[in-house]
């Protein structure tokens, strides 16, 4: 075999199937944001989303805010700098943790039920049923999931950097002995807003990013069940990987001077 | 013989097929394909697998776009056609898919109403009137209508397809292999319904099969696919002196002959 040509072939495959993602996207988001609009659909997938997310987000939250005061009380008191925990605490929470977090939970949640819902009715014509029903399946499937996605991360997160914060200031009081309202005051001191809201950014990104995979990968899934299982992999994990491409460029729009 | 019986009426076929193609890659599975259906006529499109048979139905409902040809619904081009006047063309289509293609998430009501609530506007209240009108017509009562099609055999999920495709009351129907997977009886029940709701909007309907005994039931014209191409049309009763040996050779079932014992891609 030519490794030329092989090189050339996967370009060639890779170049198209961004091309194809770039089209569904595309006409996807534009089905978001025109007329008519499924509002029983829209609600159903948001408590999926985000509600049923709740418990899993939460948690994640919770114990990574916990081991975040452990672990930088640990490093900060090499140099007697344990005041600096609290603000490390909520400011990893808000701007990185909480929405890489839970994007990357829900991804693993959300995204493999979107692309194992879709990839089924795919594989078992339902879609071709909806077309023949006269009913655009962007605007019924796909464009309700984005425009959930895109609407209940950020409430998720918000969530989560209440949550984590929370977890941090446990253990900082219970364990390692700060004072309460020296930690509180240090954690809202040194926080402003354009880290909360560029974390809710994120958040919003990422809840786009993962329904999308989810879609995308169900709509274009193949030859049965094996099909499906793939679209589902294939969901998670692209959409992890652009959630931890698009959290660099993000930060990047945010906070590179 | 118990076919539809229903003379073709008007001056214009309700579909006109002309020069049909459509290749997936190398594998050209329509060829210059030529097929009229005439108005309130029943026609089975018989052939083997990997003929062809379901591409050229879902290239009549929009689902494939075809690589070029024509397909003409009640003398409208329809081939490229997009958005609203899709929709116009889709509103007079009813069809029965071959695992009837239920919606899983959604109640038997639910789905045979889909199309009066989501496309014709009507209130929830009503369609469900209507659609438990139309799984009465397909032998369903009242206690299946909450049920979801996980809960049904194969045989009540293609009786709710059925209602599902009738339920607008199309002017044309489609139905892909309507008896596949089903045992004998059951698929007689299902022809029988198929003629009964065929008959009772008058629409013109094409099936695609290759099940002789449901295509003998349900047609009033067969039309054999073969390579690609309609190879034999004409009354169903006269499919046994066809003077075809490709036709001779599927109707029964023989392994010598023109074709090739070999499935084609598509």
């Amino acid at each position: 075999m030519n490794p030329v040509a092989s090189v050339g072939r996967a370009t060639l495959n890779f170049l198209a199937a961004a091309g194809r993602l770039t089209l569904f996207a595309g006409t996807g988001a534009m089905h978001c944001v025109r007329p008519p609009f499924h509002f029983r659909l829209i609600g159903r997938q948001m408590i999926e989303i985000g509600y049923y997310s709740l418990p899993v987000v939460g948690l994640t939250a919770l114990f990574t805010g916990m081991v975040l005061a452990l672990q930088s009380y640990s490093g900060f008191s090499r140099f007697n700098a344990e005041s600096a925990v609290a603000v490390i605490v909520v400011l990893s929470i808000t701007r990185e943790l909480a929405p890489v977090l839970a994007g990357l939970m829900v991804a693993g949640r959300i995204g493999a039920a979107i692309a194992a819902e879709i990839g089924t009715m795919r594989v078992t014509e339902q879609i071709d049923a909806l077309t023949t029903l006269s009913t655009d399946p962007f605007k019924y499937l796909i464009a309700p999931r984005l425009i959930a996605g895109t609407l209940t991360l950020p409430l998720c997160v918000l969530a989560a950097d209440a949550i984590g914060v929370f977890g941090g200031y446990l253990v900082a009081v219970n364990k390692l002995g700060f004072n309460t309202s020296a930690y509180l005051k240090s954690t809202f001191l040194y926080l402003e807003v354009g880290d909360v809201v560029s974390g809710l950014v994120k958040a919003a990104v990422f809840g786009f990013l993962v329904a999308l995979m989810g879609c995308y990968h169900g709509y274009h899934a193949r030859g049965g069940a094996q099909g499906v299982g793939a679209a589902t992999t294939n969901a998670v994990v692209s959409a992890s990987v652009l959630i931890l491409a698009f959290n660099y460029l993000i930060t990047e729009a945010f906070f590179a001077r | 013989m118990t076919g539809i019986r229903k003379a073709a009426t008007g001056t214009d076929p309700t579909i006109r097929i002309r020069r049909l193609c459509k290749a997936f890659g190398r594998n050209r599975v329509l060829d210059e394909l030529d097929l009229d259906i005439g108005r309130g006529e029943s026609l089975a499109v018989i052939g083997g697998s990997g003929t062809g048979k379901s591409v050229l139905i879902k290239n009549i409902v929009g689902l494939i776009q075809p690589d070029s040809g024509s397909i003409a619904i009640d003398g409208v081009e329809t081939v490229g056609l997009s958005g609203g006047a899709r929709d116009e063309v889709l509103a007079k289509f009813g069809v029965l898919f071959q695992g009837a293609a239920l919606f899983d998430s959604m109640s038997v009501w639910e789905n045979v109403a889909f199309s009066l609530i989501h496309n014709l506007g009507m209130p929830r209240r009503e369609a469900r009137d209507v659609a438990l009108a139309k799984l009465a017509q397909t032998g369903l009562g009242r206690a299946h209508a909450d049920r979801y099609p996980a809960d049904l055999s194969a045989g009540m999920q293609k009786r709710v397809g059925l209602a599902r495709a009738i339920a607008a009351e199309p002017q044309v129907l489609f139905f892909d292999e309507p008896t596949t997977g089903l045992g004998p009886i059951m698929g007689e029940v299902i022809n029988d319904l198929i003629v009964e709701c065929v008959q009772g909007l008058g629409a013109t309907a094409l099936t695609i099969t290759h099940d002789m005994a449901s295509a003998r039931k349900i047609a009033d014209r067969i039309a054999m696919i073969h390579a690609g191409r309609i190879i034999w049309a004409g009354p169903a009763e006269d499919i046994e002196e066809s003077g075809n040996a490709a036709v001779d050779q599927f109707i029964h079932g023989r392994t010598e002959g023109p074709i090739r014992a070999v499935a084609h891609a598509g």
